[in-house]
C-alpha cells in the first residue's frame, strides 16, 4: 500500500494555525459567561438532529412561534421573553446535560421540551435537584406525577381508552391487534388497554399483541398476520402504538396488500398531520387517529393560529399538530400563571398553576389539574385522501388526564396531588405518600 | 373596515337564502326527502339516506351513490340541496337530475366514516350487481359475498341464469352461497352446498366466513363447515411458508440493492464508507425533487417518474460520490481505516444538509400505479412495488455483473481489485479506476435509494437505518465478490423472514445478528472468500 | 503490579498528563465546594458533571486506543463494553431507590411494578450489594470481551471484518436491551436513581467526589496502559499492529497477547461506565448505537491514535465542541461543524492532534525524546495496519 508523506509535511504551517485557532476559539467560549438578566428566558429542550429531530424540530418552532407572539403582545410582567435553544441532538444523556445547562447556566425561567418519554425520564432527576420547571407536550404512558413537570399531552385514558371505545360501539369491534414498537409507551398502553378489554368481556384470544423494533421497515409479515388474524368472522380492528419512523412503511404495507380501513381499521395514537405529510394518503382513508387536536377542527381559535402559524413559518401548507397544541396550551397556562403571581419564581409559579384556565384550539377551555396534568377533549379522526383527518367522534365533554392508570394493578388507588397532599403518588388506600407502600 | 362591511352583507345575504329555503315548500316524493337527509352533516341521517336511495330505484340512486363513495356528493347546508360532481366536472342537483351551474359556495362534501363506507360498499354492490362491466359485476359479487346482504339474493339469483362470463359466474355462485349460508331459513342442503362451494374457494375471506357462522346451524352443516375450515387452514399453512419465502426473498432483494454499492467500493478499495446510507438518502431525494417537478409541472408523467429518477439519482449521488473520492478519500490511500472517520464525519455533514434543505420530516414519494397495490398468486398476496423492485434488483446486478465482466473498466477493476499494485505496474491508472469504482458504487446506492423511496421513509434518517445491515450482508457474503453479495442479501433475507414468525421481529433480528458473528468466525472471510494474494494484504 | 512498574515508563508528556488530571481533579470539586457560589472562581456544579463525564469518556478513549493505536484492533463496538459496565452499577443504584421508587416496592424497581413482574429476575441478584456490584462491572464485560475475542482471534478475523462484527454485537446488544421483556427497563433504561453507598447523588459533595474518583480512575488507566505499551508485551503488540503474520511467524501466539489486551480494554471501558452513569443520571441502550461507539473511535483519532495523551485529549476536545457547539445560535449548524472536524483531522492532522505536535516537536529538537519515547507515541499514523481486502 502506499502511504502518503508528502501532504502532510506540505501542510504543517497551514495545520499549526489551524490547531491554534481553534484551541482559542475553543478556550474563549468555555469563559463567556451568561448575559445580565433583563428578559425573561424560556428554554427550548428538543432535538434538532439525530433521529427524534424529525418530530421535535417543528416543537422548537413552535415554542419560538409562541414567544415571538407573547413579544408582540408586550411580554410578560413588561419584560421580553428570550428563547434559549439548545439541542440534545436525541441523545438522552445529553438531555439531561443539556438541561442542566439550561437550568443552571442559562437561568431559565421554564423549559418546554422533550418528546420520548425516555429523554423526560433522563431531565426528570435534574429539574427536580435544580427545582426548575418543565412543559411536557406529547400523550405517554402515564404513571408519573412530578411535582416540576406539568404533562400537557395526553395521558392513556385521554386517548387510547376513547379510541377503544369508540371502536366497540361504533364500529362493533370484537377482535383486537395491538401493535407497537417495543418500547415503554406502548407497553404500558398496550398492557392498559389489555386489561380494559378483558374487563369489557373481550377473550385473550381475541387480542394479539405485536411489538417491533425501532425504525421497523420490513412489515410485510406483521400485516399479513394481521390480516390473517382479521379473518376469523369477527370485525377486527388494529390499536397502532407504533413509533413515528416505522409507520411510513407500515402504512404503505397496508395499503398495498389491500387492507382497507372498511376491513381492518386501524387506529393510532402516534400518527398526526405532521407524520401523514410523508405518505400518500390515498389507500389509507378511513383509518383512524385518536387526539386531542386535529388541525382540521373548525373553530376560530384553531384557524387563527394556523393562519398565524403559517404566516411566522413562511410555509402556507405547514401543518399543525396535536403536541403543538399542547405546547400552546402549556405556554398559556404558564404566561397566565406568571401573571398571576407576578413573579417567575418557580415555587410560586409551581404553586400557582393548578386550577390554571387556558383556551385550547378546538373550543373549550383547559385546566391545569392537581396531578398536573390537563383536562382535553378527545377526537376521533379518519385520515382523508389530503393527509388530514375528518373528526368522526368526540367525547361530550373534556377529560380529566389520569395520572395513575385505573386499570393497572399496581396504581390503581395511586392519584397524584400537589395542592391538597403536595404528593405525586399519594395512596388512597392506606392515606400515605409513598405508592403501594408496605 | 371594508372586510368587516362585506361579511356583514353576506351574512345578510345568507340570512335571506335561509329564510327562502326554509319558506318554500318541500319537494315532494321520499327520494327527494331521502336525498335531503344527506345535508344533515349527521351519520345516522347519512346512514339512512344511502338506505333510502339504494332501494329507491331511482335512476340517479348508482350516481349519487358512487359520488358519495369518491367524495363527489357534496350538500349546501343553508340551502339543503345536495349535488353530484360528475366525472368531466359537472354539477348537477342530486334529487332531481337537473344541470347546475356550479356547486355553491357553502357545499361540502357530505362526510363518511368506515361504518358508512361498508355501507356504500354494500349498496354499491346491490346496485353493480347488473352492471354491463365484468369487473364491476365480479366486485360487486365479491362484496356481497363479505357483506352476505340477503337482500340481494333475488338479483344475485337473476343474475347467474344470464351470465355468461365464467369467472363473474363463480363470484355470483359463491356470493350466492354466502348469502345462503347466513340466511336463517335456508334448507339444510343449500347450507351444506353453500359450505362445499365457500370451502372450494378457500382463502382467508372464506375462513372467515365459516368461521363467523356460529353455533345456530344444522349439526351436519356445522360439521361440514369445521371440517371445511381445517381443511383451508391446513391448505393456508402451506401457503404460509411459500409466503415466507416470498417475502424474504423481497427484503432480500432490498438488503441487496442498499448493500451492493457497497460490495463494490468495498471490495475494490477496502474502504468502510459510512457515508453510503447517505448516498442512498440522496437518491431517495431526488426521486422526491423529480416528483414534485412533476407533480407541479407535468402531472401526466407521473407514472414515468421513477424511470426519469433512476438514472438522476444515479447521475446525482455517483457524482457526489466522484467528489468525495477526489475531494477526500484520495488523500486517504493507504489508511483505509482513517476513510471510516472521515466519511462518517461526512455522513453527518451529509445528513445535516439534507435536513436544513429538506426540512428534518419525511416527504412524500407517492408510488406510480403499476406499483400501487397488489395481486393474488394462489393463497398469497404479491404487491406488485415489492416485485418490481426485486425485479430491479436482479436488473442492476445482472448489468453491474455484466459491466464488470464485459468492459475495460470492469477488468481494470478487477484487476485492482486481486492485486492493486500489479495493476498498476501492468499501467493501470488506479486512481482513475478509484475515482470511477467510488462513483460507480455511490451512483448505484443512489438507484437503490429511488427503490426504497418506495417503501420506506423518505427522511434524512433513511440512510442510517440501512447502514448495518449492508454491512453485514457484504461481509457475509464475503468482500470483493459480488455472487456472495447477492447469495448473502437473499440468505439473510429468507431466514429472517423464517425467524421472525417464530421468535418475533426484533428477537429474530438478534438471533440473525449472533449466527452472522458466529458465522464469522468459521468463515473469517465471508461465504464466497476471495482467494489470493490480496487476501493477506 | 508494583509502582515501580508503574512509574518506570513515564516521559514528560505523560507526567504532565498525570500532574494536569491530578490537578484539576483537586481543584475543581475544591472550587466547586469551597468558593461561594457567584464567585468569579467558582466553578458550578453543571460543569463538575460535565467535566466528570469527560473523564469517563477518556477513559474509554484510552480504552480504545489500547487496543487499536497499540494492536491494530479496530473495534466499532467498545460502546457496548462502557454500557455494560454502566448497566451493572444503575443496577446497583436502582437497588439502593429501595421503597423510595413512585410506586414504594421494597425491592422491585418502578418499570417493574408498572410491567407486573411478579418478582426479581435471577440476573437481578445481588446488585444489592456494592461489592458484588463493582466486580460485575468489571466481570461482565470482560466476560463478554473474552468469549468474543477467543472466538473471534482464534479463527484469525482480522480488519474490517473485526469492526463489523464488534458492531454487530453492540447491535444486537442494543436491540436486545431495547426489548422490555429482557428486564433492563427498556428504552427508557435504568434512572431516578437516589444514592450510591449512602451518598446522595444529587448532592455537590457526592458529585465532586464522583469527579474525583473519575480522576483517579483515568489516572490509573493511564498508568496501567502506560505499562502494557511500554512493557515487552506492547513491544510484541506493536509488532501485531505492524505486521500480524510476521510476528506469528516469529513464534508468538498472537491470539493470546491480542485476547488479553481486548479484555483488559474492555474492562476498563466498564469501569468508565460504571463511573458514567451515576454522574449522568441515567444508562439507556442507546449507549449501545453503533454510532456512540464509532465516535468514541474518533475521538481517538482526533487526539492521535497511538498516543495515550492523545486519546484522552481527543475524548475532551471532541466532547467539549459537542457540548459547545449544541447551545446557543449554532445549535442548529453543529453537527456540519463536527462532521468538518472528523473530516479535516483525518486529511490534515492524520496523527491526531498530539501525534502532529509530536511530530512538530521532535523535528525542532531531533534526537532526546524519541529515545524515550520508545516508539509508542511517535508512530501514531507512521505505520498502519494494513487493510484486509
Amino acid at each position: 500500500m502506499p502511504i502518503q508523506f508528502t501532504h502532510d509535511t506540505a501542510t504543517l504551517s497551514r495545520r499549526r494555525w489551524l490547531a491554534a485557532t481553534a484551541g482559542m476559539v475553543l478556550g474563549l467560549a468555555a469563559f463567556t459567561s451568561a448575559k445580565a438578566q433583563e428578559t425573561i428566558k424560556v428554554g427550548v429542550l428538543h432535538s434538532l438532529s439525530g433521529t427524534m429531530a424529525i418530530s421535535e424540530t417543528t416543537l422548537k418552532d413552535t415554542v419560538l412561534f409562541l414567544i415571538d407572539e407573547q413579544n408582540k403582545k408586550g411580554g410578560v410582567l413588561g419584560k421580553k421573553l428570550e428563547a434559549v435553544v439548545v439541542d440534545p441532538a436525541s441523545n438522552w444523556p445529553l438531555f439531561a446535560e443539556k438541561a442542566r445547562e439550561l437550568i443552571t447556566k442559562d437561568k431559565v425561567s421554564v423549559v418546554f421540551g422533550c418528546w420520548t418519554s425516555v429523554s423526560r425520564k433522563s431531565v426528570l432527576p435534574v429539574f427536580k435537584e435544580l427545582n426548575s420547571i418543565l412543559f411536557y407536550p406529547v400523550q405517554y404512558e402515564g404513571e408519573e406525577s412530578e411535582r416540576n413537570v406539568f404533562y400537557t399531552g395526553a395521558a392513556p385514558n385521554q386517548q387510547a381508552i376513547p379510541a377503544v371505545d369508540y371502536l366497540m360501539k361504533d364500529e362493533k369491534v370484537t377482535r383486537w391487534v395491538l401493535a407497537g414498537t417495543d418500547y415503554v409507551y406502548p407497553r404500558t398502553t398496550n398492557k392498559i388497554l389489555e386489561a380494559y378489554l378483558k374487563s369489557k368481556g373481550v377473550k385473550q384470544e381475541d387480542i394479539m399483541i405485536n411489538y417491533t423494533p425501532f425504525g421497523h421497515s420490513d412489515w410485510q409479515t406483521i400485516v399479513a398476520d394481521i390480516k390473517k388474524f382479521g379473518s376469523a368472522g369477527k370485525k377486527t380492528a388494529v390499536v397502532s402504538t407504533i413509533n413515528g419512523d416505522a409507520n411510513v412503511p407500515f402504512y404503505k404495507e397496508l395499503g398495498n396488500q389491500g387492507v382497507k380501513a372498511t376491513d381492518i381499521p386501524v387506529v393510532a395514537f402516534s400518527v398526526g398531520e405532521e407524520e401523514l405529510a410523508g405518505i400518500d394518503t390515498k389507500p389509507l382513508l378511513g383509518h383512524l387517529a385518536a387526539w386531542n387536536y386535529f388541525q382540521s377542527i373548525k373553530d376560530p381559535e384553531n384557524e387563527k393560529f394556523i393562519k398565524a402559524w403559517q404566516a411566522y413559518t413562511k410555509n402556507p401548507k405547514r401543518v399543525t399538530n396535536d403536541p403543538m397544541e399542547a405546547h400552546v396550551i402549556g405556554f398559556e397556562m404558564w404566561v397566565k400563571a406568571v401573571e398571576k403571581v407576578k413573579s417567575t419564581d418557580v415555587d410560586k409559579v409551581i404553586d400557582a398553576l393548578p386550577g390554571i384556565e387556558a383556551k385550547n384550539l378546538t373550543g373549550g377551555v383547559s385546566k391545569m389539574l392537581p396531578n398536573h396534568h390537563i383536562t382535553k377533549p378527545v377526537f376521533i379522526g379518519e385520515i382523508k385522501a389530503n393527509g388530514q383527518f375528518d373528526v368522526v367522534w368526540k367525547t361530550p365533554g373534556l377529560v380529566a388526564g389520569d395520572a395513575w392508570s385505573k386499570e393497572l394493578e399496581g396504581s390503581r388507588d395511586l392519584i397524584g396531588d400537589w395542592v391538597g397532599k403536595k404528593c405525586g403518588n399519594y395512596n388512597t388506600k392506606t392515606e400515605k405518600c409513598g405508592g403501594q407502600g408496605s | 373596515m371594508s372586510t368587516n362591511f362585506l361579511d356583514r352583507i353576506r351574512a345578510f345575504l345568507l340570512a335571506i337564502l335561509l329564510s327562502v329555503a326554509l319558506a318554500a315548500p318541500a319537494l315532494g316524493g321520499p327520494f327527494e326527502e331521502a336525498v335531503a337527509k344527506f345535508a344533515n352533516d349527521e351519520f345516522s341521517d347519512t346512514d339512512a339516506a344511502i338506505g333510502a336511495v339504494a332501494t329507491s330505484g331511482n335512476p340517479l340512486a348508482l350516481a349519487i351513490i358512487s359520488a358519495l363513495r369518491e367524495g363527489r356528493l357534496s350538500a349546501d347546508p343553508q340551502s339543503r340541496k345536495v349535488f353530484v360532481t360528475q366525472g368531466d366536472g359537472k354539477v348537477i342537483d342530486a334529487a332531481t337530475g337537473a344541470a347546475v351551474d356550479r356547486l355553491p359556495d357553502g357545499a361540502a362534501a357530505v362526510r363518511l366514516n368506515n361504518r358508512l363506507r361498508r355501507t356504500v360498499e354494500a349498496a354499491l354492490g346491490g346496485l353493480t350487481l347488473l352492471s354491463p362491466d365484468p369487473a364491476k359485476r365480479i366486485a360487486a359479487a365479491q362484496s356481497v359475498f363479505k357483506s352476505h346482504d340477503a337482500s340481494a339474493l333475488a338479483v344475485i339469483d337473476g343474475a347467474l341464469a344470464t351470465e355468461t362470463n365464467k369467472r363473474a359466474r363463480t363470484a355470483f355462485t359463491e356470493a350466492r352461497a354466502a348469502i345462503l349460508l347466513y340466511k336463517p331459513d335456508a334448507t339444510e342442503a343449500e347450507k351444506l352446498e353453500a359450505v362445499a362451494i365457500v370451502r372450494a374457494r378457500g382463502d382467508q375471506e372464506a375462513l372467515a366466513l365459516l368461521t363467523g357462522l356460529g353455533g345456530d346451524v344444522p349439526p351436519n352443516v356445522a360439521r361440514a363447515a369445521a371440517s371445511a375450515i381445517t381443511s383451508i387452514q391446513g391448505n393456508l399453512a402451506a401457503w404460509s411458508m411459500v409466503q415466507n419465502a416470498w417475502y424474504g426473498l423481497s427484503l432480500g432483494s432490498v438488503l441487496l440493492l442498499a448493500a451492493i454499492g457497497l460490495a463494490i467500493t468495498f471490495g475494490v478499495m477496502g474502504v468502510i464508507n459510512m457515508a453510503h446510507g447517505e448516498m442512498v438518502m440522496i437518491g431517495a431525494y431526488t426521486t422526491f425533487v423529480v416528483q414534485e417537478i412533476i407533480r407541479t409541472r407535468y402531472p401526466g408523467l407521473f407514472d414515468y417518474s421513477l424511470l426519469i429518477a433512476a438514472p438522476l439519482a444515479f447521475l446525482v449521488a455517483g457524482g457526489i460520490g466522484v467528489l468525495i473520492e477526489r475531494g477526500i478519500i484520495r488523500f486517504l490511500y493507504g489508511r483505509p481505516l482513517e476513510t471510516l472517520l472521515a466519511t462518517w464525519g461526512l455522513s453527518l455533514v451529509l445528513q445535516q444538509a439534507v435536513r436544513t434543505m429538506f426540512g428534518p420530516t419525511n416527504r412524500e414519494v407517492g408510488n406510480p400505479s403499476w406499483m400501487s397495490g397488489a395481486f393474488e398468486l394462489g393463497q398469497i398476496t404479491i404487491t406488485y412495488n415489492r416485485l418490481w423492485i426485486l425485479c430491479f434488483t436482479l436488473a442492476v446486478f445482472a448489468i453491474l455483473l455484466g459491466m464488470l465482466r464485459y468492459t475495460a473498466l470492469g477488468l481494470e477493476m478487477r484487476a485492482v481489485t486481486q492485486n492493486r499494485r500489479m495493476a498498476a505496474s501492468m499501467g493501470i491508472a488506479t486512481s482513475r479506476v478509484d475515482a470511477l469504482t467510488f462513483g460507480l458504487g455511490s451512483g448505484i446506492a443512489g438507484i437503490a435509494g429511488v427503490a426504497l423511496s418506495q417503501i420506506d421513509n423518505v427522511s434524512p434518517n433513511l440512510g442510517q437505518s440501512y447502514i448495518i445491515d449492508s454491512f453485514m450482508v457484504v461481509v457475509f457474503g464475503g468482500v470483493g465478490n459480488l455472487w456472495g453479495t447477492l447469495v448473502g442479501a437473499f440468505t439473510l433475507g429468507i431466514a429472517n423472514k423464517f425467524l421472525e414468525p417464530v421468535a418475533g421481529a426484533v428477537l429474530g433480528k438478534i438471533a440473525i445478528l449472533v449466527l452472522i458473528i458466529l458465522f464469522i468466525q468459521k468463515r473469517p472471510r465471508g461465504l464466497f472468500a476471495l482467494k489470493g494474494r490480496a487476501v493477506e494484504a | 503490579m508494583t509502582p515501580h512498574v508503574l512509574t518506570r515508563s513515564l516521559d514528560r508528556s505523560a507526567t504532565i498528563f498525570i500532574i494536569v488530571v491530578a490537578g484539576l481533579g483537586v481543584l475543581i470539586p475544591l472550587l466547586n465546594l469551597l468558593l461561594p457560589a457567584g464567585s468569579m472562581f467558582q466553578v458550578p456544579t453543571y460543569l463538575v458533571a460535565l467535566f466528570g463525564k469527560y473523564a469517563c469518556y477518556a477513559i474509554l478513549a484510552l480504552a480504545i486506543d489500547l487496543i487499536w493505536g497499540y494492536c491494530g484492533i479496530l473495534s466499532l463496538g467498545h460502546g457496548a463494553f462502557f454500557a455494560l459496565g454502566g448497566y451493572a452499577m444503575g443496577m446497583y443504584m436502582m437497588r439502593q431507590i429501595g421503597s423510595r421508587g413512585v410506586y414504594g416496592n421494597p425491592v422491585l424497581p418502578d418499570f417493574m411494578v408498572f410491567l407486573n413482574y411478579p418478582g426479581l429476575p435471577w440476573y437481578w441478584y445481588g446488585f444489592d450489594m456494592f461489592w458484588f456490584a463493582a466486580l460485575m462491572v468489571v466481570v461482565v464485560p470482560g466476560l463478554l470481551a473474552f468469549c468474543f475475542g477467543w472466538l473471534a482471534f482464534r479463527s484469525r478475523v482480522t480488519g474490517v471484518y473485526l469492526s463489523i462484527i464488534t458492531q454487530a454485537m453492540t447491535y444486537a446488544l442494543l436491540l436486545a436491551f431495547f426489548r422490555n421483556d429482557f428486564g433492563f427497563g427498556g428504552n427508557n433504561g435504568l434512572t431516578d436513581f437516589k444514592d450510591i453507598l449512602g451518598f446522595n447523588v444529587q448532592v455537590d459533595g457526592t458529585r465532586a467526589t464522583l469527579f474525583m474518583l473519575s480522576c483517579a480512575a483515568l489516572i490509573l488507566t493511564f498508568l496501567i496502559c502506560r505499562a502494557v505499551v511500554t512493557s515487552k508485551l506492547g513491544k510484541v503488540l506493536i509488532a501485531i499492529r505492524d505486521a500480524e503474520s510476521r510476528t506469528r511467524f516469529l513464534g508468538y501466539r498472537v491470539e493470546s497477547y491480542k485476547l488479553f489486551v481486548f479484555t483488559l480494554s474492555a474492562c476498563m471501558a466498564g469501569v468508565a461506565g460504571a463511573l458514567y452513569v451515576p454522574q449522568v443520571g441515567i444508562i439507556n441502550p442507546g449507549e449501545f448505537a453503533p454510532g456512540n461507539s464509532i465516535e468514541a473511535v474518533i475521538w481517538v483519532a482526533v487526539g492521535g491514535r497511538g498516543t495515550l495523551v492523545g486519546a484522552a485529549l481527543g475524548a475532551v476536545v471532541v466532547n467539549y465542541a459537542k457540548t459547545y457547539f449544541t447551545s446557543g445560535p449554532l445549535a442548529p449548524y453543529w453537527l456540519f461543524m463536527l462532521g468538518a472536524l472528523f473530516i479535516l483531522v483525518t486529511l490534515l492532522l492524520p496523527k491526531g492532534i498530539i501525534g502532529t505536535f509530536n511530530a512538530w516537536w521532535e523535528r525542532r529538537k531531533p534526537e532526546p525524546l524519541s529515545a524515550r519515547t520508545e516508539g509508542g507515541d511517535r508512530q501514531g499514523g507512521v505505520a498502519q495496519p494494513k487493510p484486509a481486502e
